[in-house]
């Protein structure tokens, strides 16, 4: 085992029934690291984790876990642990037995337990809650426990299927520095599933992008949020205008038309709104629509081109619905997509 | 008040009163001091009351009805528990037939059970009358087991049963130590009904009864056909105090009503 595969799904392919979920999926993961898994609704995250977890069979294809082949291995035996979006937690137990649950199960007693549990607690910040049951805590309070009951049995890799998607948008961005946090401390190899790009992009080390089961691209937060490789992918990160290329030419609704600047040889380019320089360039447009968001202005453009978006700062001027406008899509700042799709 | 508005109040007593009426009547008739077995009773006595417990053929077939209530209803609770388990967690390919057959002696009057039971299984099978009332009494009870224990195994969330797995539980582990238990309640309340059905069931048992071996309901009508005392209608009133009683406990600590 080389240190850079931890854990290393190899040429995974699973299956409901007839139906392929996941193809051909290879993955290597470090010791420690934060991995994202980010892609579209039913790309095939969940069955993904399932099968890491040993509550999928998988069809072919093997898991190797810290050296050991666990394709086959039960998954109470396989020290990985899952936290449910539903968090799963058990409504007839106190928070504390809860977290002594799997403990227990691996016949620990008396005080070792008690201190095991009470750090447990401790480490999410929920000792004075160790009587109530479940369904007397609030939703970020439940999720607390659910980690700190899975973090309890010291894992070896923690997988977590969108473990914010429950919570209101402040208790996330607290429950996220959590994660991280705990994550730190622990050194506990992690897997995190979510459909928010901003999430991925904010916890992982690297991130996994994921369509219809199959990887789309791996890399940094920075690679998947400034080069994105694929047009899914660049559509996934926010580049809203996106074209194909053609002998250093963009192919367009209106034909293939000449871009300003050198277009480099690749399959694609994609441009970001606020990439569109508004106001000058060879291009004209009409203001079809235009949303106000805080800190910058976004205009939908009607062009010969297609439906071009455009995004400067609020402080400039604003333009009119109808108004007419030139712009530029300057090559050079351009995203150079390498599959187009 | 106009005829109208009294309409709704009038029809309601009566119905109260054909429901409650009868049962009202065997009260009252129990504590008669007199002979037979009458309305409005004459004067009051305890004596019929008492008589009850002296008569020896109450006393062998109460103890009938009451292994046949527990043991009948722990057995359809033995099958049904693991049968509304794989109802409502596989999606088994015949589940539908499984669930329709289960409850078939719901739809089915009694008396054909009793009939069926008696010339095809009793008969040919030289099966003792003892037995053939245990398993006629646990087919009666299984299907009330099974639809009131799949409709908490329903409330309850399988993926917990996945979490005790990846804690390091077995399947039948999980089971036992997540699964159980949050379906105490539903369990209690299936023991419950199953216990008062089996015990309340005449047509069946009626088909089934032997030499020394019957059920409290089937003596009692047995009873009546050669005394007419009210004896028999004070031993209906403590039968109908005591399911009353036992409603009442599980109603208060278990909720009953949200299962049945
Ligand atoms: N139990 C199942 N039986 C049959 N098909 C399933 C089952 N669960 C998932 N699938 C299918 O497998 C594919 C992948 O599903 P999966 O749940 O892994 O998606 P996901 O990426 O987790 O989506 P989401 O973001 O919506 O949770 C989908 O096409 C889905 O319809
Ligand atoms: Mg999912």
């Amino acid at each position: 085992m080389s240190d850079a595969s931890y854990l290393s799904l190899e040429k995974l392919t699973l299956a409901y029934g007839d139906s392929v979920a996941v193809a051909n999926l290879d993955l290597d993961i470090r010791k420690g690291e934060l991995i994202a898994l980010l892609g579209p609704s039913g790309c095939g995250k969940t069955t993904t984790m399932r099968a890491i977890a040993g509550l999928l069979a998988v069809k072919s294809g093997h898991v190797r876990l810290d050296g050991a082949d666990i394709t086959r291995m039960p998954a109470n035996k396989r020290a990985v642990g899952l936290m449910f979006q539903s968090y799963a937690l058990f409504p007839h137990l106190s928070v504390y037995e809860n977290v002594a649950f799997g403990l227990k199960l691996k016949g620990m007693r008396g005080t070792e337990l008690e201190t095991k549990v009470q750090s447990g607690l401790k480490s999410v910040g929920l000792s004075t809650f160790a009587n109530r049951k479940p369904a007397e805590l609030s939703g970020g309070q439940q999720q607390r426990v659910a980690l700190a009951r899975s973090m309890v049995m010291e894992p070896k890799v923690l997988l977590l299927d969108e473990p914010l998607s429950n919570l209101d948008a402040r208790l996330r961005l607290e429950m996220r520095t959590e994660l991280q946090r705990v994550q730190k401390e622990t050194g506990v190899t992690m897997i995190f599933v979510t459909h928010d790009q901003a999430e991925a992009l904010a916890l992982a080390d690297r991130i996994v992008v994921m369509k219809s089961g199959k990887i789309e691209q791996i890399g940094s937060p920075e690679d998947i949020y400034n080069r994105p490789t694929s047009s899914f992918v660049a559509d996934f990160v926010g580049f809203e205008n996106i074209f194909p290329l053609e002998n250093g030419k963009m192919k367009t609704s209106a034909g293939l038309i000449d871009l300003s600047g050198k277009a480099p040889s690749a399959a694609g380019l994609a441009w970001r709104p606020r990439m569109v320089t508004l106001g000058t360039g060879p291009f004209q447009g009409t203001v079809r629509g235009t949303s106000f968001a805080g800190d910058a202005r976004e205009y939908l453009l009607d062009t010969a081109l297609g439906p071009i978006k455009a995004e400067v700062e609020a402080s400039q001027p604003p333009h009119a619905l109808g108004a007419g406008l030139t712009f530029d899509l300057p090559a050079e700042k351009a995203a150079p997509l390498s599959r187009f799709v | 008040m106009t005829a109208r508005s009294l309409f709704i109040p009038i029809t309601l007593l009566l119905v109260i009163a054909f429901l409650i009426g009868p049962f009202l009547i065997i009260v009252a008739a129990s504590f008669s001091a007199g002979e037979t077995l009458a309305f409005p009773p004459q004067g009051f006595s305890l004596r019929w009351i008492a008589k009850v417990f002296t008569v020896e053929s109450f006393r062998a077939s109460f103890g009938m009805s009451l292994f046949l209530a527990i043991g009948g209803t722990a057995a359809a609770l033995v099958l049904g528990i693991p049968a509304s388990y794989a109802l409502s967690r596989y999606k088994l390919p015949g589940a539908e037939i499984v669930r329709t057959i289960v409850s078939a002696p719901i739809i089915v009057p009694g008396i054909i059970v009793g009939l069926a039971l008696l010339r095809y299984i009793v008969v040919p099978f030289q099966v003792g009358i003892t037995l053939a009332l245990f398993l006629a009494h646990t087919a009666l009870v299984l299907p009330y087991a099974v639809r009131v224990v799949s409709a908490s195994l329903d409330n309850l969330r399988s993926d917990i049963e996945e979490a005790a797995v990846l804690l390091g539980s077995s399947r039948l582990g999980a089971f036992f130590r997540v699964v159980m238990p949050n379906i105490r309640g539903g369990i209690m309340s299936a023991f419950i009904l199953g216990f008062v059905t089996s015990f309340n069931q005449v047509p069946v048992s009626l088909f089934l009864s032997g030499p020394g071996v019957r059920t409290l309901p089937v003596d009692m009508i047995a009873y009546m056909e050669i005394v007419f005392d009210p004896s028999v209608a004070a031993l209906s009133s403590l039968l109908a105090f005591l399911s009353i009683g036992i409603v009442f406990i599980a109603e208060r600590f278990l909720g009953f009503s949200r299962y049945v």
